[in-house]
């Protein structure tokens, strides 16, 4: 059974791989279809901000347990540039880049824990996780 | 892999692949435009029905593509949201204004018939 997995993310076709390996883990954990989606998306989002702006970085996905909760923890580590105003990062509608704006404060929408890490020159580190009900 | 684009009368039917990569979503995008002239297209359904998950990128091509093929005089109808897909995008806060959607490719090729009919009598 996959417990801990870590994926290069420096193309975008690890975009796909990322999503897809969420996903086995996410099935293997016992997450819904609806809650598998909702995981995958999250990661293509987090993933592509990866690609978009650090142009390489990781994402490190693990079965978690908290106090009999059982879930998923996802982690996306880059070198970037970093992000200098995380507030304003977080809000719908804002994009730096070629995007709608909606990848960050979507990703959190859609994770029960979501924690943002960075500092210009500092790379970017997201922390989500996602609970089983 | 690029999307392969079936011609059918005066429509293009293109049906996406599950794992599709960027590129050939932008691909596709330039395909489509291209092909609305070359074939002189009137309507074009995109079938994302293989398609476990429709991001921003994805969402934000989509509304390209189909902007992009009423610019060249051609009605663009997505067809094939599953239901997760759906709802995620919903959770996401990603929309599709302005794009219309069908169930599936049998009501999306109805959706442009009936356009298709309704040019006709307007014309009239």
């Amino acid at each position: 059974m996959i417990d801990d997995l870590c994926i290069s993310i420096d193309h975008e076709m690890d975009i796909v791989s990322a999503r897809q390996k969420a996903r086995e883990l996410a099935t293997a954990v016992g997450f819904t279809s609806t809650d598998q989606t909702l995981i995958a998306l999250a990661i293509s989002e987090i993933a592509r901000n990866i690609i978009s702006y650090a142009r390489c970085g990781k994402v490190t996905l693990r079965r978690v347990e908290d106090g009999g909760r059982r879930g998923m923890l996802i982690v996306a580590r880059d070198d970037g540039p970093g992000i200098a105003d995380i507030e304003l990062a977080m809000r719908d509608g804002y994009s730096t880049g070629r995007s709608l704006g909606v990848g960050l404060p979507g990703a959190k929408r859609v994770m029960d824990d979501f924690e943002l890490v960075s500092s210009p020159g500092q790379g970017t580190t997201v922390t989500m996780k996602k609970w089983l009900p | 892999m690029p999307v392969p684009i079936l011609k059918q009368g005066d429509v293009l039917i293109a049906s996406i692949q599950a794992a599709l990569l960027d590129r050939d979503l932008v691909q596709l995008r330039d395909d489509i435009a291209d092909q609305i002239g070359k074939f002189r297209s009137r309507g074009v359904v995109i079938d994302v029905m293989a398609l476990d998950v429709l991001d921003s990128f994805a969402t934000r091509t989509l509304r390209s593509i189909a902007y992009t093929a009423k610019l060249r005089g051609a009605r663009t109808v997505v067809v094939g949201i599953q239901p997760e897909v759906a709802f995620g995008m919903v959770q996401l806060g990603l929309s599709l204004d302005g794009v219309a959607t069908a169930l599936d490719l049998e009501e999306g090729l109805a959706y442009i018939g009936g356009l298709a009919h309704q040019d006709v009598h307007r014309d009239r």
